[in-house]
């Protein structure tokens, strides 16, 4: 062998082994623009340190298209995505079709123990962790305290129903813009329905009993629906039927709602830089009606990947720094404990920094009064606080939602409203086959 | 006989037209404008037009949080190449239909617009199997290939309207002076119909630009143009009209300058033919 020919190949041999040193596995995450996931994108120098050898490629899109485009590739097995976006609606049921990767081998130092239960009981599919949280969310009641000084009342810390009635007509001045109860009306599965399914559960109401047969031809539901459409015909804005988080929150910002009952995430805003009400915001539990249940629903927005994704090990990777403790600590240290995305882990509730943040111990409370797996006072076959966990509901939620959402609008009466609610809802269940 | 033009109606007349066009103009004048305020400016109700906090921040934040060149890019690539890809089909397929029309000529061009009547989502499974099957998934040549064939109903329509308008007795000459097929259609029939080719050409450039459904479904990251730009800052919780407002902004601003600067052919060749 000549000189050359060796020191051809000593160079081949030396670019082989550095050409596999720098191979990097890219993995494609696919998520929604929301101020957490901002967030996390703007720190993935830490990632990239940690990891040089996962490069991470963002897909960012709107809610309802990213939700289509997940669906569609793990339906179709495609295995675009890496690590998938996906809230407590989707984890149980891509969950039971086998769809997902079970985070159950997540190391150590992850401390899955960690996570908060209701949470984590909402990720978990027979006994396996399907998904990993990284920002939980319930509902809560935001109030203007300074208005119910001067309405010479005072919020509980667990009000009723009666007690929001009450707050809302002392605090409603139409002549002055100011409305006592600002919520959802808007049409959607997780617009008007997410908020008037869990404030169903509260007045002992259910979607369907223990043999799916709609429940919306009984009192219980009939009584959610006159309550909320006379608290937001009396005490509502203009125009509620169209209002969504949102265009709600615009108004509660405004000055313009006394109470607004939504996620438990809108305590940052409503605290934050472009709210003209921030010094003047109390936090109370979501209603009840003394039945044992309280009107707050249960979001995680959590990461997971797809069978069909072919970089499972770097993905996991991922998750795990996004997920982790560690990545609390990251934030809090460049964007302070505020900014933290909350719900997901009991440690960040017993940190004193944390416990200082004005929403943080009602948000926690309101995680942990919820409970997907029995979300109702009387049994039902499903889980999930303010959706049911069945791949119809989509479809169903939104067209419920359409009808009630119209009856807000005074389109129809309530009555109405439920009468072709139990039709459509009844039709759909048994085309599907759930009612023989 | 004609009326005669008075100052007076040539005045009404202008205002109406203005009107007209301002109203038409009116959303994306306020997406714009929408672009310059601050997040609690652009949902403050009463809507603020002059007294509103006017800012740059939405465009430095929109382009800091973005790749918008690789965007732009694809953007141009797709709509300019399944454009040219289309009319480089549609011309031929035109000709004969105008020109040497068989007996089920006007049955293939009613269904040929047919298509178009489908809901894409119809074929969405579909599609997206036969795309991740062939490797075209998030790919530029798959964009091209599927928007040239969402819009090729259009385009052979078009020139077949421009193409109808001309003497066939031209084309005649042509091949009585030994003109071969090839040479009667790019010698001769495409200079005479070069207006038509050219709004064809626009309007297929400003609808491939403007698609939304297919090429957010179809790409991930490689492949995605400004309609997956835009999408990435709609934000189900918390204000962003005036980032998003800034991304549209930034979306249609070249196609809108394209429009400007053509529109004298534009209209040129969407009126060919109107008037005899």
């Amino acid at each position: 062998m000549t000189l050359t020919m060796r020191a051809l190949l000593g160079a081949t041999a030396v670019c082989a082994l550095a050409s596999g040193a720098m191979a990097q596995t890219t993995i494609t995450v696919a998520t929604v623009n929301n101020g957490d996931m901002v967030r996390m994108q703007g720190l993935m120098d830490d990632f990239n340190t940690k990891h040089p050898d996962i490069k991470v490629e963002w897909v960012t899109l709107e809610e309802n298209v990213l939700r289509q485009n997940v669906t569609t590739d793990i339906a179709t097995g495609g295995g675009q995505y890496d690590v998938m976006t996906i809230g407590t609606y989707e984890v149980p049921i891509w969950g039971k079709q086998g769809w997902l990767v079970s985070l159950n081998d997540l190391p150590a130092e992850y401390d899955v123990d960690d996570l908060l239960p209701a949470i984590r009981g909402g990720l978990t599919v027979d006994g396996n962790l399907m998904a990993a949280p990284f920002y939980g969310e319930s509902s809560m009641v935001m109030y203007r305290k300074d208005l119910m000084e001067a309405a010479g009342m005072t919020m509980p810390d667990a009000p009723t129903w009666a007690d929001i009635e009450k707050a809302a007509a002392a605090m409603t001045n139409k002549d002055a813009e100011q409305y006592g109860v600002c919520l959802r009306g808007k049409a959607g599965w997780g617009e008007n329905m997410a908020f008037l399914t869990a404030m169903s559960n509260s007045f002992g109401a259910r979607w369907f009993d223990e043999n799916w047969v709609p429940q919306f031809d009984q009192p219980e539901w009939k009584a959610t629906l006159d309550f909320y459409l006379n608290l937001m015909t009396n005490y509502g804005p203009p125009g509620a039927s169209n209002n969504g988080f949102n265009e709600n929150l615009t108004l509660f910002n405004q000055g313009k709602c006394g109470m607004w009952i939504d996620a438990t995430v809108a305590a940052s805003f409503v605290t934050g830089k472009d709210s003209t009400v921030a010094d003047k915001v109390g936090f109370a539990l979501a209603p009840d009606n003394g039945l044992g249940k309280r009107g707050n629903w249960l979001w995680a927005w959590s990461l997971a990947i797809p069978t069909s994704s072919k970089n499972q090990e770097a993905a996991k990777t991922f998750i795990d720094w996004a997920t982790n403790k560690d990545y609390l600590a990251l934030v809090a240290s460049k964007e302070g404990w505020a900014n933290v995305p909350p719900g997901t882990r009991t440690s960040l509730y017993s940190n004193e920094e944390y416990a200082k943040v004005p929403f943080a111990k009602m948000t926690l409370d309101s995680i942990n009064s919820a409970d997907p797996t029995a979300p109702t006072v009387k049994p039902v076959p499903y889980v999930g606080v303010q959706f049911v966990a069945i791949p119809e509901f989509q479809g169903l939620g939104t067209s419920v939602g359409e009808l009630f959402s119209a009856a807000l609008a005074g389109q129809s009466t309530g009555d109405e409203a439920l009468a072709a609610a139990q039709t459509l809802v009844t039709d759909e269940m048994t085309s599907a086959g759930y009612i023989k | 006989m004609a009326r005669a033009v008075t100052p007076r109606r040539k005045a009404l007349n202008t205002v109406a037209a203005w009107s007209v066009a301002l109203i038409i103009f009116f959303p994306v004048l306020w997406m714009i404008l929408t672009s310059f305020k601050t997040e609690p400016s652009a949902v403050a109700m009463p809507p603020q037009l002059f007294s509103a906090d006017w800012t740059l921040e939405n465009y430095s934040e929109v382009w800091a949080r973005s790749d918008y060149p690789r965007f732009f890019w694809n953007s141009v690539v797709i709509s300019v190449g399944s454009t040219l890809l289309g009319l480089a089909i549609a011309i031929p397929a035109a000709w004969s239909m105008a020109f040497v029309p068989g007996k089920r000529t006007k049955d293939l061009l009613m269904w040929m617009l047919s298509t178009k009547m489908m809901p894409a989502v119809a074929v969405l499974i579909p599609m997206y199997l036969i795309f991740q099957r062939t490797g075209l998934f998030d790919t530029k040549t798959g964009l091209v290939l599927a928007l040239m064939l969402m819009n090729l109903p259009i385009i052979v329509w078009m020139l077949y309207t421009y193409f109808k308008e001309i003497p066939g007795e031209i084309l005649e000459a042509s091949r009585m002076d030994g003109a071969s097929l090839w040479k009667e259609i790019v010698y001769v029939l495409t200079p005479m119909a070069v207006p038509g080719i050219a709004s064809t050409m626009l309007l297929n450039v400003i609808l491939a630009w403007n698609e939304a459904f297919w090429t957010i479904t179809l790409t991930t990251t490689k492949a995605a143009p400004l309609s997956a730009f835009i999408a990435s800052f709609s934000s189900p919780q918390g204000l962003f009209y005036g980032k998003l407002s800034a991304a549209s902004t930034m979306a249609i601003a070249p196609i809108l300058i394209l429009g400007w600067f053509s529109q004298k052919q534009l209209v040129r060749g969407l009126t060919f033919g109107a008037v005899k």
